[in-house]
């Protein structure tokens, strides 16, 4: 990675950002020029005018917002950067979108040091390439020291859908079946691990991933009716939500559920739960029971999705609600949880 | 996870409960006297697994859930010092006091710091020498033990800013009380396996012999548990008291003497308030006066608020055994975790809270 | 972790009164000042960051077993065992 050596008036080497660089003057259009297009050039941000023209798709459109503020900003196997394509790009492919226009507003803290704010860019450039997205359009304020924490970062994010995609969750029906593309937990224990200092000596890396490429897959297949990526509150949160959409009832197996070892260890030394724990390079879909075998197949074929597993059924009981059927067989009614976990002693 | 996976085998915990079914004749109440229990019992789905006449009242061994508003107070008020940097188990941080919790001090400015080990807060004391860090210390004679060695790690290391608020307790006269209270008729006691496994198997021997109450001290697995349940119905059945262990691969009779040896070099007995008990005698830690330089309680002047209760909570109820969670008036309506009213519902491991995560909920349509 | 709980951990190394311990392959640094006679290869339950216990594998083993017979008695409709106190 080249150092940003052309930064700064009168050839001065600026190592933080000053509240200068979100004023719109000279020193904002040098961390544009100098900074940010070096990374994220493309035709549609090229143009710099006030709001990116793009090209009419003939077809219906998803739009998407979101607002990354994780701490710490580098983490094993991301940083916040690569983390808001990601989020963006995983949003649209939920709902069988195909990203294609991404927008970045920065909010950085007065100080915060130009080679990790340079960091940050070049991944979220290396992301938006691996994903076939562009940022297209973006903004930089900067705050005074101490009224933001080092950087924050939103989004918006446009895809289009093609015709014959209609995810919903009014399209589950009873006998469906349930699939996760892979390990639950990852992202969160990740995270957790490094804020609270936690010294794991192998540290536990984020899943953190565009997830349209294996989408686009999935959606070979018919007999596809919804799919969502478990964010916050990990696989329970969002299973609850589907199934509350879905207005059916959902029969998930424990056992089937798969936890990589070191987050089941981590969760376990930690008393939380892998299964309201964060991901960010997961996706949970439910299809039809003749298609699953084949697009668990299909599935785990694609490099994302190689732990692909089938963890429940939907079916009429319980409408609304996440049934878990423990390790001993009993069926309890899973809950969401009112508030972050924290780590426990007790 | 080895060790882990084995006591959850499904198969075997049928066996168990077959052996359970078939002797469990008459109505027969246990108490489990851990949070951790009841956590684990709820969360496996073993209460639903239980023939009926088998009922389970979750007891006071929630160290979150007896520690008294006051004391809580005196934590915050010592958080609130200026330079002073609270550490504690991440579970005190959300209990509320009289006037907030840690985690609302923490809002308001106050440097409140969760941590997971006293270890964590020495090395945070010796990051900071000029400002004093107090390590808030709950839980019982399965934490103490630790929490004495890091006070012996701060003298070694000549420490000066690193304290302890010891609100450590005894689990023996918890237990006393509840039945010399006799608020609850009880058939058998279902024992502290880590307490057990610091402590040993001696400290049980009054039930037997002062009360005739059968124990059988059980690990956190499914498998511990459904055997000390069988073991349990088999001593009721075959009308015998005894203290069984159920959980051999961790307690022995003598208990860990090392541990037991540095608990009681740092800390000396003394009475300890109990949130829901009133007063037990003899019931608490406090550091020894050759260890006054680091006990929080002595370098730090708070003023003492008066014991309260929020207005209509009946935790107490709860941790005596006297109620299941879903039998307080307040569980579910006015009291869940979004809105607790008190440490039983606030604490992850307070019956109430176990309760409201794992039991059944009522039908919305 | 909870206040009850412990956790069974595998000791991979020791250095003084510190051991590094493995748990489905995260690993963290303990102490053993209240178990001083663990030994590498030993399973120690840990506790908000202290082995409280070593764990007896040869005590798991037999309860284990002991349940397995349980369960075999149980399939050929033989009596069940009694249980085991100290």
């Amino acid at each position: 990675m080249l150092p940003i050596i052309s930064l700064g008036t009168n050839l001065v080497k600026i190592e933080q950002i000053q509240l200068a660089h979100g004023s719109g003057g000279r020193l904002s259009h040098e961390l544009i020029n100098g900074l940010f297009r070096r990374y994220l050039s493309n035709p549609y941000l090229d143009e710099l005018w006030d709001a990116a023209v793009l090209p009419e798709q003939g077809a219906r459109l998803a739009l998407t917002t979101d607002s990354y503020v994780i701490q710490p900003i580098f983490f094993a196997g991301g940083d916040i950067g690569k983390l808001a394509v990601c989020g963006t790009v995983n949003d649209l492919s939920m709902v069988g979108a195909h990203p294609l226009y991404l927008t970045a507003g920065y909010i950085l803290e007065e100080g915060l040091p130009l080679p990790d704010l340079e960091k940050i860019v070049a991944s979220m450039a290396e992301t938006a390439n691996r994903a076939g997205v562009n940022v297209v359009a973006g903004d930089t304020k900067v705050v005074g020291r101490g009224n933001a924490d080092k950087i924050f970062i939103n989004t918006a994010g446009m895809g289009w859908i093609s015709k014959d995609v209609n995810l919903s969750p009014r399209n589950v029906r009873p006998g469906d079946k349930i699939v996760v593309s892979g390990s639950m937990g990852d992202h969160g224990m990740a995270i957790l691990c490094q804020r609270e200092g936690l010294e794991f000596d192998t540290p536990l890396a984020s899943d953190c991933a565009p997830l349209n490429g294996l989408v686009q897959a999935i959606l070979t297949h018919p007999g596809i009716r919804v799919m969502r990526d478990p964010t916050r509150g990990g696989l329970a949160t969002a299973l609850i939500e589907l199934a509350q959409s879905s207005s059916l009832g959902f029969e998930i197996q424990e056992a089937s559920v798969p936890v990589h070892e070191g987050v089941r260890g981590a969760c376990e030394l930690l008393g939380l739960d892998p299964f309201y724990v964060a991901n960010e390079g997961k996706l949970i879909a439910i299809v039809s029971s003749s298609e699953a075998e084949s697009v668990l197949a299909t599935m785990r074929r694609h490099p994302l999705g190689l732990e692909a597993t089938m963890i429940g059924d939907v079916i009429e009981a319980h409408p609304r609600k996440v049934g878990l059927k423990t390790l001993l067989g009993v069926t309890r009614i899973m809950d969401m949880l009112s508030a972050e976990q924290l780590p426990r002693i007790c | 996870m080895k060790w882990i996976d084995e006591f959850r085998n499904p198969h075997l915990a049928q066996a168990l409960l077959t052996q359970i079914r078939e002797r469990a004749g008459q109505p027969i109440r246990l108490m489990e006297f851990c949070g951790g229990h009841t956590h684990a019992i709820l969360r496996f789905g073993i209460r639903e697994l239980l023939p009926s006449a088998l009922e389970m009242a979750s007891g006071p061994g929630c160290p979150v859930c007896v520690t008294s508003s006051t004391d809580l107070d005196r934590a915050i008020a010592m958080a609130r010092i200026p330079k002073v940097i609270l550490t504690t188990f991440g579970d005190m941080a959300r209990v509320p006091g009289n006037d907030g919790s840690l985690q609302s001090a923490r809002a308001e400015g106050a440097d409140v710091r969760i941590v997971y080990s006293p270890r964590d807060a020495v090395r945070v004391a010796q990051k900071t020498p000029t400002r004093p860090v107090i390590f808030l210390g709950v839980g019982f004679e399965t934490t103490a033990p630790g929490v004495a060695a890091s006070i012996l790690e701060a003298q070694e290391q000549h420490l000066d800013n690193y304290f302890v608020y010891s609100l450590h307790k005894l689990t023996p006269p918890a237990m006393r009380a509840i039945l010399a209270a006799a608020e609850v008729k009880l058939s058998g006691i279902l024992g502290p396996g880590h307490v057990t496994t610091v402590i040993g198997t001696e400290p049980w021997k009054f039930l037997s012999d002062q009360y005739h109450i059968p124990i059988a001290v059980a690990g956190f697995e499914p498998l511990d548990i459904l055997r000390a349940v069988s073991m349990l119905v088999d001593q009721i059945h075959q009308n015998q008291v005894r203290v069984d262990n159920a959980y051999s691969r961790s307690v022995h009779a003598e208990g860990n003497t090392t541990a037991l040896t540095i608990m009681n070099r740092v800390f000396e007995v003394c009475d300890a308030e109990w949130r829901g008990m009133g007063m037990i005698p003899q019931s608490g830690m406090t550091p020894r006066n050759e260890y006054a330089a680091f006990d929080a309680s002595k370098t730090f002047e708070t003023t003492a608020t008066p014991v309260s209760e929020p207005s209509g909570c009946r935790c107490g109820e709860v941790l005596r055994g006297i109620f299941l969670p879903t039998q307080c008036p307040l569980f579910r309506r006015t009291c869940n975790p979004e809105n607790p009213v008190g440490p039983c519902m606030v604490s992850a491991e307070g019956a109430c809270a176990a309760y409201y995560q794992f039991g059944d909920q009522p039908c919305e349509d | 972790m909870k206040m009850c709980l412990a956790v069974p951990v595998l000791i991979r190394s020791i250095d003084g009164s510190n051991a590094l311990v493995d748990i489905g392959g995260v690993s963290r640094t303990i102490s053993l000042i209240l178990t001083p006679e663990a030994n590498v290869g030993d399973y120690v339950l840990i506790h908000a960051g202290y082995a409280i216990g070593v764990l007896n594998e040869e005590e798991a083993k037999e309860t284990l077993d002991l349940l397995q017979q349980m369960l075999t008695a149980d399939a050929e409709g033989g009596p069940t065992k009694e249980s085991r106190s100290t």
